[in-house]
């Protein structure tokens, strides 16, 4: 039994100018032990997705559909059932480390504050296994960074901070939500090498929220690609990188910028914008950016579609292998 | 911090020199003096009494011979309230403004503040709508309208009943005849406040940080008290900083309709009755409350944000 599983999750916000369809129909399942990578452009609803089930839906968001955590559904929940899910059995960790600590908390205090809460555990026991974990994500000088405040730690040592406030419970999955983006580069390699040092270790599953195809590839054992709230493509992270079935990720992956490439200087793009959310196109969402769109595509909207071994796409063309 | 504070106090000087030197060439720019009275006094009378309080002398002489006892901490004789000095008669007053204004000011911060971060939790709801109303009438009545209704209500239309409340008595200073004046006072402040702490609370409760300590599985109430308050305190300090150092010196409008015998009204009857010296007096007390009540504020920062340095 998958340890995240959700079934034909829709997330709606209400605003002023009507209703905003963030994620539609979307059904995913995360095993235990797992890394899926969840790729697409902002606002194709990957984020929205993993708030819903966290619970972290801003005040006009509504989730439908099923999210069932080890069996239990949390669509609806309340936030008391959230509270002994979150931070404890599934944690999350954000995109922007440098705004996700609270600033006037020294960074123990809101490390043992987890332990204190979902274990019961003394502050003096909280501290000892905050000093353990900082040490495990690799932070240097563990000891003195228990003491300091957010703002006098680097954005790469405040994201550690974050994965290890994230693991504290030892969690069941992990949803990292772009946790390199705001990074440098070479401190971008050192933060994916640690999930990738839990998935290994922990055997936590990890779901891996990101724009950047490259850091799917070197982590995520399968792929889903969203667009426009939609799954358009699912399947093993080979397959998809070496098979795309459907044209949007094809096209993600000819954006790719390659060092060996050629032609030098022209970078490929996919033509056009995403849609907007709240009048989005009538048949397949990605029809008018889609280069490989017939009439069909306007007036129909494809299903994802099961073929093969744990693939499945939504698109009508059967695109074949290159 | 301390050299902060040190450095803060040693500015505090100049800025107050400079408000002494305009507030007293201000004075006596103005025209007419402390002995116009509604009977002309005879000219020989006249000269005498310029002569007794040295107003004879050029007024550059005047502002030295001023300073001069002011560094001695002499803050001249009244020309109005006679026999007493301005001493005297702020040290008499003074401590019955702050006490009311310290009461008032508490009152407040217990009152506007939950009232504020209640309003800012149930953001859009009736108890938001109606807590952000009764506040918003706070600050659009005037004490001077305010205060009658509730003698009104209090003191007339609840005689003879256990919830009177008397007014314009002082009884030297019986808490049952201090209540509504110290209400009255507070008003104002309670309205202030639930307005600033529902907005910075609002502002605060939307910051990453906040999301964080949910994603944490904190229960609401320890993620609002714990992460959220103090970052939504921060404007609140602000306007209470200059808001205690108002209320401590006494409110004109309330000490005359109370009959209290503070200090608020002689900051307009001195300036009426060109009581140089006393305006002086209350002017150089409340600018100094202000001044301190800012650097209280400032070192009060660096308690609410780590990240506030003070070199």
């Amino acid at each position: 039994m998958p340890i995240l599983d959700i079934r034909n999750l829709n997330v709606r916000f209400a605003t002023q100018d009507g209703e905003v369809s963030a994620v539609n129909d979307v059904s995913l399942s995360v095993e235990k032990g797992e890394c899926l990578g969840i790729v697409g452009e902002s606002g194709s609803g990957k984020s929205q997705t993993f708030m819903a089930a966290m619970g972290l839906l801003a005040a006009n968001g509504r989730a439908n559909g099923e999210i069932l955590f080890d069996g239990a559904n949390l669509v609806g929940a309340s936030e008391d059932a959230f509270n002994t899910v979150r931070g404890n059995r599934m944690s999350m960790i954000f995109q922007d480390p440098m705004t996700s600590l609270t600033p006037h908390m020294k960074i123990g205090r809101q490390l043992a504050e987890v332990l204190v809460h979902h274990r019961g555990a003394s502050v003096v026991e909280a501290r000892i296994q905050s000093l353990a974990m900082l040490k495990r994500v690799q932070i240097p000088e563990a000891e003195r960074r228990l003491d300091m405040y957010p703002h006098e730690l680097s954005g790469g040592l405040r994201q550690r901070v974050m994965i290890a406030m994230a693991l504290l419970c030892s969690p069941e999955v992990i949803i990292a939500d772009e946790p390199t983006t705001a990074l440098d580069v070479t401190v971008q390699a050192q933060i994916l090498d640690i999930i990738h040092d839990v998935k290994e270790r922990l055997k936590t599953a990890v779901v891996l929220i990101t724009h950047d195809l490259g850091v799917v590839a070197g982590l995520a054992d399968r792929v889903a690609v969203m667009y426009a709230g939609r799954i358009v493509e699912v399947g093993d992270v080979g397959s998809i990188f070496s098979d795309p079935r459907h044209p949007y990720t094809k096209g993600l992956l000819a954006c790719t910028p390659r060092l060996d490439d050629a032609r030098q200087g022209i970078m490929t793009t996919i033509q056009g914008q995403p849609p907007n959310l709240q009048r989005l196109p009538s048949g397949c969402s990605f029809h008018p950016r889609c280069s490989y769109a017939a009439e069909r595509c306007a007036n129909e909207r494809p299903a994802l579609e099961i073929y093969g071994q744990g693939r499945a796409r939504a698109c009508f063309k059967d695109l074949k292998a290159a | 911090m301390l050299s902060f504070v040190a450095r803060r106090l040693l500015i505090a000087i100049p800025t107050l020199w400079a408000i002494i030197t305009v507030c007293f060439f201000l004075m006596r720019a103005a025209p007419g003096g402390p002995f116009d009275g509604e009977a002309p006094v005879p000219p020989e009378i006249l000269a005498n009494l310029r002569a007794a309080y040295h107003l004879d002398k050029p007024v550059m002489q005047q502002y030295i011979s001023y300073i001069a006892d002011l560094a001695h901490g002499n803050f001249g004789p009244s020309f109005k309230y006679k026999d007493f000095t301005v001493t005297e008669l702020i040290a008499q007053g003074f401590p019955i403004s702050a006490q009311n204004g310290l009461s008032a000011i508490l009152l407040a911060i217990f009152i506007g503040v939950p009232f504020g971060i209640l309003a800012a939790l149930r953001q859009n709801s009736a108890s938001d709508y109606s807590i952000m109303g009764v506040a918003m009438t706070g600050i659009v009545v005037p004490s001077f309208v305010m205060a009658p209704i509730l003698i009104l209500i209090f003191a007339i239309g609840l005689k003879d009943t256990p919830f009177q409340l008397p007014a314009g008595t002082w009884e030297g200073g019986a808490i049952k005849h201090r209540i509504l004046p110290v209400f009255c006072l507070s008003l104002v402040y309670i309205a202030y406040l639930a307005r600033i702490t529902r907005a910075s609370m609002i502002e605060a409760l939307r910051q990453n940080y906040v999301r964080t300590a949910r994603a944490k599985g904190l229960p609401f109430r320890q993620v609002v008290v714990r992460h959220a308050l103090k970052t939504a305190l921060v404007p609140v300090v602000t306007f209470l900083g200059p808001g205690i150092a108002f209320l401590l010196t006494g409110s004109m409008v309330i000490e005359t309709i109370f009959q209290l015998p503070g200090i608020g009204r002689y900051f307009v009857q001195g300036a009426l009755n060109r009581d140089y010296t006393l305006v002086m007096g209350v002017t150089i007390l409340s600018a100094s409350l202000i001044i301190l009540m800012n650097i209280v504020v400032d070192v009060v920062y660096g308690f609410l944000d780590p990240r506030v340095r003070y070199d």
